[in-house]
């Protein structure tokens, strides 16, 4: 028999792949920022700066790229951050950080709270409300609904 | 105080009023469409249109012309006429494979355009040597479901926000019907389907609701990422957008040329004013402020279910919708001067707002 009938192969094809009517993502340019260097990070944490510290994070994510080992990295390091501040500090952050920065904060917080440590999920309830109080509900919402993903 | 009525437990899922708002054509979230009559605040109910066999998701009355163009998920779309206190269809071919969900008269009422699932918007006008309505489709370059439309008040510009996250403004001249078009300062160009302008609102999130203002200058939406758009064609299509801190919103209209209304998920009309940057302005649902101290928290009411064995809980808003608002429309006053503005929503009720 000339036909190879014993492959079922043909079942393992994807054809959604090749409906019309998929909705292709918009190609936005991959961005090569790798986030905010760890090192500079740690530094500016042991200087006692951590607004400084959060600031620097919140405007070095890589929000353009696709690389998901960066944006686990990042992750771990930005929930380092928001863990040594302390309770009395966040209120004073969150009242200088203009509404994007709020909204990138309020995404990695709810990152965070997939990496529970001990005592984390009480600190990130926090920032969580202080964030929410400034952010609103709005605030809450972008997070689910914003393509760029942290 | 907003004059509040209920259509009973069902959702409202679309509305229009006829020329003087003594009459109103809704659908319930099923495949009818009632007709009820509005005269010194009770309502009757006429005629039942029972021509759709899938929800009903648009319907729109024409003022000047009184006709009623119905869309609905069976693909369909519908223009009834009345004839001695009935109404009769006729069949529209749209030509789409996907539900129909949103549908707008022009408003010289020579055309209308209904949005689809078939990441097309259909414009429609009457042929009058086969007697027919017949559609052309603008597709380019709509990637998803439109969602919802609106005409510009020069007739041929036509505005559609659409569930892949951009809000964009095409020509939908047709020759057969429509004079020549003058250039518009949204764009030279008009053949059919030309795209005048594509906006986003960066963050992304499902456009909900569009609309232009009465001059036909500035052009509002808002998306499911609880931001409202407002796009200036009289500054080369400056793009002013605004991330609010309430729940998203479903819908948009213009009260005059310088203030839109929102209304959404936060059950709550509100007003926003536009002069170069949009600025809040307030609530319109005064029951809502009322309850601002004491926020009855998840704690105080197992507090009182402990001490008092208070066992009902609190479920109504202490707004005058009790659930989402689905779509706003003017009452009186027209999209220039705006005195009264209706809105429908999730819980049943049609409301009438005044605007001061």
């Amino acid at each position: 028999m000339a036909k190879n009938t014993g492959s079922s192969a043909f079942r393992r094809v994807d054809v959604d792949q090749f409906s019309e009517e998929k909705y292709e993502e918009e190609a936005v340019a991959e961005d090569e920022a790798n986030g905010p260097n760890e090192t500079d990070i740690q530094r500016i944490l042991n200087e006692g700066r951590n607004f400084d510290a959060l600031l620097h994070a919140l405007n070095t994510a890589p929000l353009s790229t696709k690389n998901q080992l960066v944006k686990e990295r990042v992750v771990q390091t930005v929930l380092k951050v928001l863990l040594t501040f302390k309770s009395n500090e966040i209120d004073v952050a969150v009242k200088s950080l203009d509404q994007p920065q709020l909204d990138l904060l309020m995404k990695y917080i709810y990152r965070g709270f997939e990496y529970p440590s001990d005592g984390s999920s009480a600190q990130l309830l926090t920032w969580h409300e202080k964030v929410f109080s400034v952010g609103g509900l709005g605030c809450i919402i972008r997070v689910l609904t914003d393509r760029k993903r942290v | 105080m907003p004059d509040a009525h209920s259509f009973g437990v069902d959702p409202i899922t679309c509305y229009s009023w006829n020329k003087d708002q003594t009459q109103l054509a809704l659908s319930v979230n099923n495949n009818e469409v009632q007709i009820q009559n509005f005269a010194n605040g009770k309502w009757s109910l006429k005629n039942t249109l029972t021509d759709h066999t899938q929800r009903v998701t648009g319907i729109d009355w024409a003022s000047k012309s009184n006709r009623i163009v119905t869309c609905a998920a069976d693909r369909n779309a519908y223009v009834w006429v009345q004839e001695s206190g009935k109404w009769s269809p006729t069949l529209v071919v749209l030509g789409i494979t996907r539900a129909a969900t949103c549908v707008k008269w022009s408003p010289m009422e020579n055309k209308f355009a209904v949005g689809s699932g078939n990441r097309c918007v259909a414009v429609c006008s009457y042929d009058k040597e086969n007697n027919w309505w017949t559609s052309k489709k603008i597709k380019k370059p709509i990637r998803s479901t439109v969602t919802c439309l609106d005409w510009h008040p020069n007739n041929y510009l036509i505005a559609c926000g659409s569930t892949d996250f951009k809000a964009r403004v095409y020509s939908a001249y047709i020759k057969e019907v429509d004079e020549k078009p003058a250039p518009s300062n949204w764009g030279t160009t008009n053949n059919f389907a030309n795209l005048m302008g594509e906006f986003s609102s960066e963050a992304g999130g499902w456009v909900h609701g569009i609309s232009f203002s009465a001059s036909g200058n500035h052009l509002a939406w808002v998306a499911h990422d609880s931001s409202i758009c407002v796009v200036d064609a009289n500054h080369g299509l400056k793009l002013t957008i605004v991330k609010t801190e309430y729940l998203p919103f479903m819908d948009v209209i213009w009260i005059n040329e310088s203030s839109i209304i929102v209304a959404g998920y936060g059950c709550v009309p509100m007003r926003f004013n536009y002069k170069d940057s949009l600025t809040f302005v307030g609530k319109l649902d005064d029951a809502d402020s009322k309850q601002q101290p004491g926020k009855v928290s998840a704690m105080a009411q197992f507090k009182a279910m402990d001490s008092r064995a208070a066992t009902d809980v609190e479920t109504t808003l202490n707004s005058t919708h009790q659930n989402t608002i689905v779509q706003l429309s003017v009452f009186a006053g027209g999209k220039e001067r705006c005195t009264k503005l209706s809105s429908v929503g999730t819980d049943g009720q049609i409301v009438i707002w005044d605007i001061k």
